[in-house]
């Protein structure tokens, strides 16, 4: 393997990589410039290209992805930051009415090469409105592309093929990752593709099928299932919209067990997505239902023991696992 | 409903050589029979969906589009027939897109409100109400980063300033110094809403000049004073990259959409500004300083009937697409952008 890097360091180089190599491209959004980045992804990057490069926006949410649209409309790959996918609800009309719809009603005369990154996910104790998975809502949308970099590897990656794709495409970054560490693969300038989803962690009796925030805490459980003689193939979507079904069923058939991990909530959930699909496309092939471990039905509470609980963890997820063994007829 | 106080119509010298002076009357007749038929066409079902008429706000967007530049970018609401003809979109492809048929400049995905035109850089047809705001910002931000010296006009309703899109793109547009020109034509009523039950501001120039953006307001009943405006509005824009915001002080003769019954106004406040009509106030300045003959007028308003037939024809003789095409273009196909 390669250089050992932080997955906030990896989305850095990215962003750098591309103001770089690319005059169209700039960043924009809350705080990106003087502040540093919310998160302190573009650190440093306002004093290298500027403060037309790196543009600081007033808190305009839909004024600012709008403009964006228009940006890119015009011929510019703009990046757009917004803060926490909570804020996102406030530019759902530009992302939804305008970016995800242009191409079509225009006939396909327009296209919208725009990137909207955003940190998402909980973990850190924000409480209801900072603490959201809503990545599965946008996946709904026919015309966007939903990314969910989970490695330092999509970190690093994932922005460069965005960038060259001529439509929407929305980069979902879990708050709890920015401080992840891991290694490159030895040619950083592989490009990664945008298209499909990735077996992380080989395995033969149960499909774990998770994304983003949740990648670490599947790969803990099936670390522990391990141990109990279960073994867990840990399957990592990548790639929300479109949904790469082939990985998924390949996995499901070989496994013929299923259970899926998303900080979305419950219903109407990415994860029930997938187990609808493994249902219409693997049914015969299973030998126990499918099972999912979400977000409970609640909003995200603040205080720490009542937070733990509401998310997917690594207990919930082995005894969702061993419930399914269980299970097998 | 009490009734309006009606200003006096547009009256005094039109300024202009005679060929341009009546082209401008062509245009302006040209959407007036366009839309007339398609009025017609409703009632008929050959065109479906909303359809919003821009009867009686002629004069704005002819005089406006004139002072325009082929390489400046237009944004327009679903009430944009008008302003996709004169950017320039044919006629034929205008009605084909109401039709639905697929030789509509929109493939028939769009329809009535969904107008589209890359050559023209024509961006809609835009059917969320200050949704056009943003996107105009973002185009003027594309050409100010790319150092052309392009303008983006924004056609909006006076319903929109209502909306947060409204003073974030003001807000925008001013603090980025932009070069857009804010167009609200304010018809006095967004769908049934009079715009003192919605607005605790009713000087709309007012709201656009607490950003710092400079205004102008202007009778959107009178071709000459919207042409010669808008003039001089473009060109401070462009010289000074900065937004202009410009009031167009116009009325619909027709209800909102085809669905609407028309119970928030009456028929007396409608029957007073037709007496400000674009069209007819227009032609009788020409003709009483003798640049308009009676004879002349019918020719154009024969030739935009004529023109509005052929498109009849065109839309009908246009094939439906294939259902088997019903996914295309929700992608870009790579390569094609």
């Amino acid at each position: 393997m390669g250089r050992r890097i932080s997955y906030r360091e990896a989305l850095r180089e990215a962003l750098r990589d591309a103001l770089q190599s690319d005059p169209r491209v700039f960043l924009m959004g809350e705080d990106v410039g003087c502040y540093g980045g919310t998160y302190a992804v573009s650190k440093g990057l306002l004093e290298e290209f500027g403060p037309e490069r790196i543009r600081d926006t007033p808190l305009s949410e839909l004024g600012f992805v709008g403009a964006g649209i228009g940006a890119a409309l015009g011929g510019m790959r703009p990046i757009v930051e917004i803060m926490t996918v909570n804020f996102s609800l406030l530019a759902l009309d530009p992302i939804v009415n305008s970016a995800a719809m242009l191409h079509h009603m225009s006939g396909g005369q327009f296209s919208v090469p725009l990137v909207i990154r955003m940190a998402t996910g909980a973990g850190r104790q924000v409480a209801a409105q900072h603490s959201n998975s809503f990545e599965g809502w946008y996946a709904h949308v026919p015309g966007l592309r939903v990314l969910s970099p989970a490695t330092v590897e999509d970190a690093r990656g994932m922005l460069k093929a965005a960038l060259a794709d001529p439509d929407p495409v929305l980069i979902f970054e879990h708050a709890q990752l920015y401080n992840s560490e891991g290694e490159l693969p030895v040619d950083e300038t592989l490009p990664v593709d945008i298209a499909s989803a990735r077996v992380h962690r080989g395995g033969t009796d149960v499909s774990l099928i998770t994304h983003g925030g949740s990648l670490p805490k599947a790969l803990q459980a099936a670390g522990q299932l391990a141990e109990q003689g279960i073994s867990a193939e840990v399957i990592d979507l990548r790639v929300l919209r479109p949904l790469d079904d082939a990985t998924i069923m390949a996995s499901v058939r070989k496994c013929r067990r299923a259970v899926l991990v998303d900080e979305g909530w419950r219903s109407g959930s990415l994860a029930a997505e997938v187990m609808a699909r493994i249902s219409e496309q693997a049914f015969f092939d299973l030998d126990a239902p499918l099972a999912r471990v979400c977000s409970e039905e609640v909003p995200i509470p603040y205080a720490r023991h009542m937070e733990e609980a509401a998310l997917p963890q690594v207990s919930k997820i082995v005894a969702a696992v061993q419930a399914v063994m269980g299970a097998s007829v | 409903m009490s009734k309006m106080k009606v200003p006096a119509p547009p009256s005094g010298a039109v300024p202009w050589e005679k060929p341009f002076a009546l082209s401008i009357l062509a245009d302006m007749l040209c959407i007036r029979r366009m839309e007339e038929r398609a009025a017609e066409l409703y009632g008929q079902q050959k065109i479906r969906g909303f359809l919003h008429l821009y009867i009686g706000e002629e004069a704005v967007a002819t005089g406006a589009l004139r002072a325009l530049t082929p390489d400046d970018n237009v944004v327009a609401t679903y009430r944009e027939h008008g302003h996709a003809l004169l950017r320039g979109i044919k006629m034929n492809a205008i009605m084909a897109e109401m039709f639905g048929k697929q030789d509509g400049c929109s493939r028939g995905r769009g329809g009535s409100m969904h107008l589209f035109d890359r050559a023209s850089r024509f961006f809609g047809g835009q059917g969320i109400v200050g949704g056009g705001l943003p996107l105009a910002v973002g185009l003027a931000l594309a050409d100010k980063l790319s150092s052309r010296r392009a303008l983006s006009a924004c056609f909006f309703g006076e319903g929109a300033v209502a909306e947060g899109a409204f003073h974030e793109a003001m807000n925008l547009a001013a603090l980025w110094q932009l070069p857009v020109l804010f167009c609200c034509e304010n018809n006095l009523y967004a769908m049934g809403t009079a715009l003192a039950r919605s607005e605790s501001q009713t000087d709309l120039c007012t709201k656009a000049a607490a950003y710092g953006v400079s205004t102008v307001s202007v009778d959107g009943m009178d071709v000459v004073a919207v042409h010669e405006t808008v003039l001089r509005a473009a060109g401070q824009v462009r010289e000074l990259s900065r937004p202009i915001f410009v009031e167009f002080r116009t009325f619909r003769f027709r209800a909102h959409s085809m669905f609407d019954p028309e119970l928030y106004r009456d028929k007396e406040e409608i029957e007073a500004w037709k007496t400000r009509g674009p069209i007819h106030t227009y032609s009788a300045r020409l003709k009483e300083q003798g640049s308009l003959s009676e004879d002349e007028f019918l020719a154009l308003d024969a030739a935009a009937q004529a023109e509005v037939e052929t498109a009849v024809v065109f839309a009908e003789a246009s094939a439906w697409e294939p259902v088997e095409d019903l996914l295309r273009d929700v992608h870009t196909t790579q390569g094609e952008a």
